[in-house]
């Protein structure tokens, strides 16, 4: 009866073998060869059985740090392998760094929307979570700064900023370079902590690469939070924590106290992968196959969604985040859009304080391109009747063109520009 | 005795059902029986055919297990089955079609409109809406008539709340109601056969009353379980529950949602099929009454086979 278990009930039935799912943030992994998996767990096997089925170090496998430190070069960082610790997926490392800067009450900035998966380490940590409006170029700086200077005068400092700056889960936007150095200069002068989730930086289908805050930084207040799941496999649960000494001893600690270690099998696996593969070849395959998909979502959204949908256009990652009129809540749309077999995940999940109602993350990697156009014709098509339905309800009238600014494209992102409520 | 568990299916209360189905089925495991646990997918009838269990145990709830589809290939089958009847259960889950029958019978249930997407879209109902406030006042409570979770049930405190309620309420089904909001204790009464369970009120944890969505969010909401009434009191709401549960032709177990107010208590829907889950209200009802879980099941499973004991 309780709400938030009949929400979990809802995502449940998005499970459902029938359903065109848009909701999960699943990489494609149906196109990594076979042959390649099965021969490198045989030479596991056979080289290294006893290392690969045996406890590791805390921090990881120098191997392992050795194959992160091939990741973060690609994009211009070059940490020391000291700083470095290995973890279970990107998301232990977000909940270790939380378990230890965190205490109760404690401040932490975010996004708004933010990633959907931190919402619930942030909760239970029990952080005041203050979420700072996004638009296209990412996280608004001199909202963050209002902010800050609001806690100033409460005598609060925040424990961290996290952001994802490059293609957000969910929105889709990416941090523009301007923002970038003012992020991390202010970092700088207030001896503020960053954290940056760095998940789907590689994953660019179009436009020029930007530096990490990372490498802006230099890492001195910048914690860096990096996975292997988007650009080799979720499955392996591989991802890493850059961060300076002092908080990478307490990380260590809590590391050892969740879970010794990380696998060591499937640090095996990665360090095999990058001895005998090319990984770039195979990260550049995944962007090739989602920037059909991404173009298959985008053209299907202006073909399905009506005229008062907005939507981002994402330069790279996973996700879509599409925002309708306010007076769609979409977690009831998910309700209708189950009876047509198509599910998104309601733009609440993102935010911790019930904003987000009206929008929807919608992922492109995770379906094929004819599933996905489908898709979004279907989720099109509820939303086209709920918009008519509450024309007839209020007598407004019906297909007036969505508002719409100077120089920007049709429907194109127009998602919480200045002066907009956020709804 | 070989006994199919019937759970899952399409409806948005999957989830619930596959809990409630786990476990009657532990529980028909360690009272000794034949435990078939099926999954209610294109090859129901199939397995039900190939297998010929004694007895179905229907754990479904929402559209499709608990409006008398999958009743009515049970009847067809031959089988005997748990719980309501086909048509009991076609009553019980349009809340509509069940607000007629009780208020023609008598049973107090709040005052209602109802309209079906159609009458918005095609005849201009919206004109209609203006008379709400003088015929049912604000606050109301708009809700989908098929549909038994908190899902889709919103509040509208004025005029200005009610297209949007009534968007959110028309996702789940064509046809919503708007109902008078009745202000009161929440109870359920959970009925076994023919004899009712102890009432249990559900207490929202301070707060707003208005807030509806509140008062569906885990922890503001605890259960008390034989509820405090007086002895008119409890003998007002089980007369108007088993008037309900009578009303709609109910059997084998169900359990009526009310709202005791000024006025004496108002029935607001029956659950023909309620969830059995480790935290639902009919099991810790029958708890109340010193009933294990187990003893529960198979007094369901007793009335099913012998609908006569009730």
């Amino acid at each position: 009866m309780m709400r938030s278990s009949a929400m979990r009930d809802l995502m449940a039935v998005t499970a459902r073998p029938d359903v065109i799912s848009l909701a999960g943030g699943l990489p494609d992994t149906s196109t990594f060869p076979p042959q390649t998996f099965a021969a490198q767990m045989t030479r596991i096997a056979q080289e290294s059985a006893a290392e690969a089925l045996q406890y590791g170090p805390t921090e990881g496998f120098k191997e392992t740090v050795d194959c992160i430190a091939q990741v973060m070069a690609a994009e211009g960082m070059l940490p020391d392998p000291e700083d470095v610790i290995v973890t279970t997926g990107g998301q232990q490392a977000i909940d270790l760094i939380c378990k230890t800067l965190v205490d109760p009450g404690d401040a932490v900035i975010c996004e708004a929307p933010t990633y959907p998966g931190a919402v619930p380490v942030f909760c239970s940590y029990q952080a005041d979570t203050i979420q700072i409006e996004c638009d296209v170029d990412g996280m608004r700086i001199e909202e963050l700064e209002v902010a800050l200077e609001r806690l100033d005068g409460e005598g609060r400092r925040p424990k961290f900023v996290y952001s994802v700056p490059s293609f957000q889960n969910p929105a889709g936007v990416t941090m523009s370079l301007e923002r970038r150095h003012r992020l991390v200069e202010l970092a700088r002068r207030r001896e503020l902590l960053v954290v940056e989730d760095n998940p789907y930086g590689l994953l660019r289908f179009g436009g020029e690469p930007l530096p990490p805050l990372y490498q802006l930084d230099g890492g001195d207040f910048v914690i860096y939070v990096g996975t292997f799941s988007k650009i080799l496999s979720p499955g392996i649960r591989l991802g890493w924590a850059v961060a300076p000494p002092p908080v990478m001893e307490k990380i260590v600690l809590g590391k050892q106290a969740a879970d010794l270690c990380t696998s060591t099998l499937t640090q095996h696996f990665v360090r095999e992968y990058f001895a005998s593969s090319r990984w770039r070849e195979y990260v550049a395959s995944l962007v090739e196959i989602y920037r059909g998909r991404r173009d298959a979502m985008v053209e299907a959204l202006r073909l399905h969604f009506p005229p008062q949908a907005t939507w981002t256009e994402p330069e790279g990652g996973l996700f879509v985040w599409a925002t309708l009129p306010e007076y769609i809540d979409t977690e009831d749309l998910l309700a209708k859009a189950l009876r047509e077999d198509v599910a998104f995940v309601p733009g609440r999940a993102a935010y911790v304080d019930g904003r987000g109602r009206n929008s929807m993350r919608l992922n492109f990697s995770g379906a094929g391109e004819d599933e996905i156009r489908e898709g979004i014709r279907r989720i099109g098509k509820v939303v086209g009747e709920q918009v008519e339905l509450y024309g007839a309800l209020t007598g407004e009238h019906q297909g007036a063109p969505a508002r719409r600014e100077e120089g920007e494209r049709e429907n194109v992102v127009p998602f919480r520009k200045t002066g907009e409520g956020g709804g | 005795m070989k006994v199919a568990v019937l759970k899952g299916g399409r409806s948005l209360e999957r989830g619930v059902s596959l809990r409630t189905g786990a476990r009657v089925e532990d529980a028909l495991g360690r009272l000794g029986h034949d435990v078939l646990a099926l999954e209610a997918d294109a090859g129901l009838v199939k397995r039900l055919g190939e297998e010929r269990p004694d007895v179905a145990f229907v754990a479904m709830h929402g559209p499709g297990g608990e409006d008398g589809t999958a009743q009515e290939l049970l009847e067809i089958l031959g089988i005997p089955f748990t719980g309501p009847s086909v048509a009991a259960c076609a009553r019980c889950i349009d809340k509509v079609l069940a607000k007629h029958e009780m208020r023609a019978a008598g049973v107090p249930t709040p005052d209602w409109f109802a309209f079906n997407e159609t009458a918005f879209r095609e005849l201009g109902a919206a004109d209609a809406l203006g008379a709400l406030e003088e015929r049912l006042g604000f606050p109301l409570v708009v809700k989908p008539s098929r549909g038994g979770s908190a899902l889709g049930v919103k509040f509208a405190a004025s005029w200005f709340e009610v297209p949007e309620a009534l968007v959110a309420a028309f996702s789940y089904d064509d046809r919503v109601l708007l109902e008078r909001f009745v202000e009161g204790r929440e109870l359920a009464v959970s009925v076994l056969g023919a004899e009712p369970l102890p009432v249990v009120e559900a207490i929202p944890a301070g707060g707003d009353r208005y807030d509806f969505e509140a008062r569906y969010e885990i922890g503001r909401t605890t259960f008390a379980c034989p509820a405090e009434l007086g002895e008119a009191e409890t003998a007002a709401v089980i007369e108007a529950a088993l008037g309900a549960y009578e009303t709609l032709g109910c059997s084998g177990f169900s359990r009526v949602d009310l709202i005791l107010g000024e006025d004496g208590p108002q029935v607001l829907e029956v659950n023909a099929i309620p969830g059995l889950t480790d935290t639902s209200l009919l099991p810790q009802a029958a708890e109340a009454a010193g009933m294990s879980f187990e003893q529960l099941v198979e007094r369901i499973l007793d009335l099913a086979l012998k609908p006569a004991a009730a």
